[in-house]
């Protein structure tokens, strides 16, 4: 199916894997490998989904989710986040800054695929 | 002077102490029976002067009858009631209204209630600082993140290459080292934890060691060796300052008895002498033991505890309870709980006077061998009809050549951190997930 994820991952080969999952199924995916200059890179690339870590190298997933939604540019952009923590608190973290999906790892591969699908036909 | 309730209650009791009637102290005070009776019942408020003459009645100092210390000791009543209600989220029933009676008519109980109540508010405290470091403790979520990051990455990897078959072989090869990769994170991940909660030094910090940690502490930072017992040494008086810094009561009794023991086995088998005999003997504690006239168990710890000695120890009690700790390299003795029941030690536990002797492989990546020794003895300190206890000791001794053919028999630190699989004396999973139902306990 046709879309533009923007991936934003620190763990080369969890990225390698979601980027061949998406490109399989038509998608076209950009990554990242950090939080810095995450939220720019939003609203350069304007995907349709970002897929957002949560425990990221220079700047959190909170905090770059926090950016993405403070700008009028990106902030109704669906970003389903993943974490490895999966703690009760993360999560509420999260949806107090206005994730769409949450994610623990390890997740199957069905389930992000579908969740992916999901979110970029909002 | 400040007047509380508490004045009437213990003008009460002092009069009545003295074997007075209401009537005959008012009369000397110059007040009415009556009112006397209602200052009694703390329905009135008794002023300065009528106090003094009361008290010269009674012949006690006035402060004392009037003691500011006694509304200190309400208000912490009143405190510890809230506290309490509020721990439970209701009300606790106590009589608010008569708190000021029941510290004056039970001023120990008073001052234990208010005691009890400082003490578990220190330990909720306690609590909660513990609970918060578990939950962020940096060593255990780092630890935690690597192992669960490398385990999403298998799985999403692995399924890739199960449910595609017709993917492209460079693509294949990329995940493959992928995989393998991840594995080895895993491992290490997964070492790491093992580590962590095994040796974790949480306790320690948190104050919560336990008084055997305390002591095999002490005796580890003195290299496992006590030379002031030793023959021409100062004695046992010249450890009690050390002893004596140890943090807890528990552990300095643990260590006092541990110093007489190893005094007394010092003197038993002078290190000189001892050490001559073990290389005449060929390293065999059986024939040593014969040859000075001791416990077997005796020359185990003495070999463990000789200067420099590469052998572990571990010592337990007849409830399979380890009682002492030395470690060998390479061999994890659990911290908490029970021990692999695999260990020779039971076996010997259940054997008295019998030596088991044993090739031992410790489970893991990093898999070692030891030459392993244990014994247990019986004794029995109330003479005939008292009771048997079970000591038994286990020397854990370094392999110097393996024998051909022989077989080790597979041994662990306690199943809660053993990855072996399919093992029959499993008595719950481990946290290494080795999983399936063959490792069911």
């Amino acid at each position: 199916m046709a879309g533009h994820v923007l991936l934003i991952e620190d763990e080369p080969n969890i990225a390698e894997a979601i980027r061949f999952l998406l490109g399989r199924d038509g998608m076209r995916v950009s990554s990242l490998s950090d939080g810095v200059g995450a939220a720019e890179a939003v609203r350069e690339v304007r995907p349709d989904l970002v897929i957002l870590d949560l425990m990221l190298p220079g700047c959190s997933g909170l905090e770059v989710l926090a950016a993405i939604r403070a700008h009028p540019e990106t902030g109704s952009t669906p970003v389903l986040m993943l974490t490895a923590k999966g703690q009760g608190r993360d999560r509420e973290a999260a949806e107090k800054a206005g994730v769409d999906r949450f994610m623990t790892k390890p997740f199957s591969n069905a389930e992000m695929l579908a969740s992916v699908r999901e979110l970029v036909q909002r | 002077m400040a007047m509380t309730a508490l004045t009437g209650t213990r003008l009460r009791e002092r009069r009545q102490a003295l074997g007075l009637r209401q009537a005959e102290v008012a009369a000397a005070a110059g007040v009415s029976a009556s009112y006397l009776n209602l200052i009694e019942h703390n329905r009135r408020r008794v002023s300065g002067t009528v106090l003094e003459a009361l008290a010269a009645v009674l012949g006690v100092d006035p402060g004392v009858l009037s003691d500011e210390a006694g509304a200190g000791i309400v208000e912490d009543l009143r405190a510890a009631a809230a506290a309490a209600g509020s721990a439970t989220g209701s009300a606790t029933g106590a009589e608010l209204d008569r708190a000021d009676e029941f510290a004056g008519r039970f001023p120990g109980w008073a001052a234990t209630v208010v005691a009890l109540e400082r003490r578990a508010a220190g330990l909720e405290r306690a609590v909660e600082a513990l609970n918060d470091r578990m939950t962020h403790d940096p060593h255990l979520s780092d630890s935690l993140h690597e192992v669960l990051s490398a385990v999403a990455s298998v799985r999403s990897t692995a399924a890739i290459l199960a449910e595609t078959p017709d993917i492209e072989p460079e693509w294949q090869a990329r995940f493959l080292r992928n995989l393998h990769q991840d594995s080895e994170r895993l491992a290490q991940g997964s070492e790491m934890l093992v580590a962590y909660l095994d040796g974790s030094d949480l306790s320690e910090a948190a104050g919560i060691a336990t008084p055997q940690e305390e002591m095999e502490g002490w005796l580890a930072a003195r290299g496992w060796h006590l030379p002031e017992l030793e023959e021409g040494g100062e004695g046992e008086a010249a450890l009690e300052h050390e002893i004596g810094a140890l943090a807890s009561e528990a552990a300095r009794v643990l260590a006092r008895g541990f110093v007489l023991r190893a005094a007394e086995e010092a003197r038993q088998m002078p290190l000189a002498a001892f050490n001559q005999v073990l290389a005449a003997c060929g390293g065999d504690p059986l024939r040593v033991a014969a040859r000075f006239g001791v416990e077997v168990t005796a020359v185990l710890r003495r070999i463990a505890l000789r200067p420099g000695a590469e052998e572990g120890l571990v010592t337990c009690d007849g409830s399979g309870t380890l009682t002492f700790r030395k470690p060998a390299a390479g061999f994890s003795l659990p911290r908490f709980g029970a021990a692999c029941p695999l260990w020779p030690l039971y076996a010997a536990l259940g054997r008295p006077g019998s030596p088991v002797a044993v090739l031992v492989e410790t489970a893991g990546r990093q898999s070692r061998r030891f030459r392993v020794l244990a014994q247990s003895r019986l004794v029995h300190p109330d003479g005939i009809g008292g009771v048997e206890l079970r000591e038994a000791a286990m020397l854990l001794g370094p392999v110097l050549r393996d024998q051909p053919g022989e077989v080790a028999l597979p041994v662990g630190s306690s199943c809660r951190v053993c990855p072996r699989r399919g093992c029959p004396a499993r008595r719950e999973p481990s946290i290494l997930g080795t999983g399936g139902g063959e490792d069911s306990p």
